[in-house]
């Protein structure tokens, strides 16, 4: 209601200039007030946590020695980059586990999309079971994947060797972890990239195919290039989205056999060893790995970067 | 355009395999469900002895009878609150000039890049100063806030689609602008709103994160979280059934939902992330 009574300052035009920056005003004042309860509540639950993770990450706190807490620097800092074992090792999986999975799901999605695109019955039934991975659980899905690679209830278990559980070798439960995370979020993947794909003039295919390009020249000189920013907010999604992984490392295999993320590390250090310093200097090494992930897409992106359209 | 017999063949073969892909998973999920103790290590796609016990079985452990209510209630309501902050501030976004807005909207696509779990720490610390620690409160709080950048992107992107004027011809016809705000606009506005709706719903139904940290009993563990405490009807039992029943049970809505929906949450999905 409020939202339509006070919405009318801002169409009205050819009222004199004067009358116009009274309405500025009010149109800004109406905005920030809009505007306020997101602001405050992203202010406090989200930038208030990281600020007293920065600085929990300067102190030894350990909550078994609850009494021994102090500001030692960047202490916390050195003993994890200096871990190899653990902070190196879980970093190197999870950049294994996103690099792998985000370059698969991109082909994958992009066939998916192309197929949803020029589905020929049953679109509705094609969008459903593809929406149906991206929506169920993740934990529920993760569960589906586990049982099917244990010995003796799995239908998959016997696949890769007869005796020996995957989930407990590394080599064989890092695939494992990318399929269930590839079968979750190509979806996601694809669902961007179609709507990357309907911007592309069918006009433009027809001429490019008359004037004798084939499939593949015309995949890769006409629909790549006007679908560049759907494929780079795609890949940009979802490669925050792979380098966070949780759920499905800690449903399958609880981070074993070497198989941690940086998040399932952390999230060891903070429940499990109770190190809240260590932890939070991990969290806040993650946070900057992630900020360099976007930094680094956003700088690629150039002008197809989310939110600037926005003021178009 | 024009397809011959053999593409048709092609793509048609194409969309099963698609089928095919997205349903094992979660079929074998439920063939699981239905398996009767006995034959549950046999390994076989299909049960051969049919059972509902693992259903009947996790209705009676409160364990999960309250997490199943915890889940819905807390999704619904972190849901409606995240919307509604979330539209105002979209339509901020969408309509009006102010300064400070690309500062919003980058803090806001900030924030969704946050790692939620360099914030469960200094959350969970928090939270049990404040007292909301294992409370519906304590997790209301966040999914409402990590929704927030999802609903104010694919709210903004909605009614930037809307043709306001309309407002204008309505006031121009005689209309109140309450008239024409609730005959006009909200007839307009309903279909974004709704979308972003499901997206929420299904951000909050589905998180495990928050859900295992800022808990520790029945009183606010979602299904999520109780799926990972499980146990089997005797001590000395593989609780597979009960957790493949119980992971069946909060799929459904996901399914019912995508089921009824999924034109809507195709076009909130992309709404957000490619025009926004």
């Amino acid at each position: 209601m409020r939202l339509g009574a006070v919405a009318d300052p801002a169409i009205g035009t050819g009222r004199p200039r004067r009358a116009l920056t009274e309405r500025n005003r009010a149109e800004r004042r109406l905005a920030w007030m809009l505007c306020a309860p997101a602001v405050a509540v992203m202010a406090l639950v989200a930038i208030y946590p990281i600020v007293y993770a920065i600085y929990l990450s300067f102190q030894r706190y350990d909550l078994r020695f609850p009494g021994d807490k102090s500001w030692i620097g960047i202490d916390n800092y050195t003993t994890i980059l200096s871990s190899t074992d653990l902070w190196w090792q879980a970093f190197g999986v999870t950049v294994l586990i996103t690099v792998v999975s985000v370059a698969i799901e991109l082909a994958l999605g992009m066939a998916v999309a192309i197929v949803m695109h020029r589905a020929i019955f049953g679109r509705g039934v094609i969008r459903t079971s593809v929406l149906v991975p991206y929506g169920i659980v993740t934990v529920a899905a993760a569960f589906s994947w586990q049982y099917a690679w244990t010995p003796g209830t799995g239908y998959l278990a016997g696949l890769l060797s007869s005796t020996a559980a995957p989930l407990t070798h590394q080599w064989q439960a890092i695939p494992i972890i990318i399929l269930a995370e590839v079968w979750k979020t190509t979806p996601f993947m694809a669902l961007l990239l179609l709507a990357g794909l309907s911007l592309v003039p069918e006009e433009l295919l027809r001429a490019a195919k008359v004037d004798g390009a084939t499939a593949w020249q015309r995949f890769w000189r006409v629909m790549v290039p006007v679908m560049k920013p759907a494929i780079l907010v795609a890949l940009l999604f979802r490669t925050l989205d792979a380098f966070r992984i949780f759920d499905n490392i800690y449903i399958l295999t609880q981070g074993s056999q070497n198989t941690r993320s940086v998040s399932i590390l952390d999230y060891d250090q903070l429940f499990t060893a109770l190190n809240l310093g260590v932890g939070s200097a991990m969290s806040v090494l993650i946070f900057l790995a992630t900020a360099l992930i976007a930094f680094g897409y956003i700088k690629g992106f150039g002008a197809a970067a989310p939110g600037q359209e926005v003021n178009r | 355009m024009n397809t011959t017999p053999r593409q048709r063949i092609g793509w048609g073969s194409a969309n099963v395999i698609v089928v095919l892909i997205a349903a094992i998973p979660v079929l074998w999920l439920v063939s699981l469900s239905f398996k009767d103790p006995s034959t549950i290590t046999d390994g076989s796609y299909y049960p051969h002895k049919w059972t509902w016990d693992n259903y009947s079985g996790i209705f009676d452990q409160p364990l999960f009878t309250h997490a199943l209510v915890n889940s819905i209630a807390i999704a619904l309501i972190s849901t409606f609150f995240g919307v509604v902050l979330g539209a105002m501030a979209a339509y901020a976004i969408a309509r009006l000039n102010f300064p400070g807005k690309r500062l919003l909207v980058a803090s806001a696509l900030l924030i969704a890049m946050f790692p939620p779990i360099s914030l469960v720490n200094p959350m969970f610390n928090l939270w049990r100063t404040l007292g909301i620690f294992d409370t519906w409160v304590g997790l209301i709080i966040p999914y409402m806030t990590f929704s927030l950048p999802l609903s104010i992107y694919t709210l903004s992107a909605f009614f930037r689609e809307i043709p306001w004027e309309l407002e204008r011809a309505a006031a121009l016809d005689g209309a109140t602008p309450l008239q024409a705000f609730r005959r006009v606009i909200i007839p307009l506005a309903a279909p974004g709103v709704f979308t972003t709706a499901i997206l929420v719903f299904l951000y909050c139904w589905n998180d495990f994160v928050f859900a295992i940290s800022l808990t520790s009993t029945n009183n606010a563990r979602t299904v999520p979280a109780a799926l990972a405490f499980f146990t089997g009807a005797s001590q000395f039992e593989q609780p597979t059934g009960s957790i493949a029943a119980a992971a069946v049970v909060i799929t459904i809505p996901v399914v019912i939902v995508v089921l009824l929906f999924q034109r809507r949450i195709v076009a909130g999905l992309t709404a957000g992330a490619v025009k926004g």
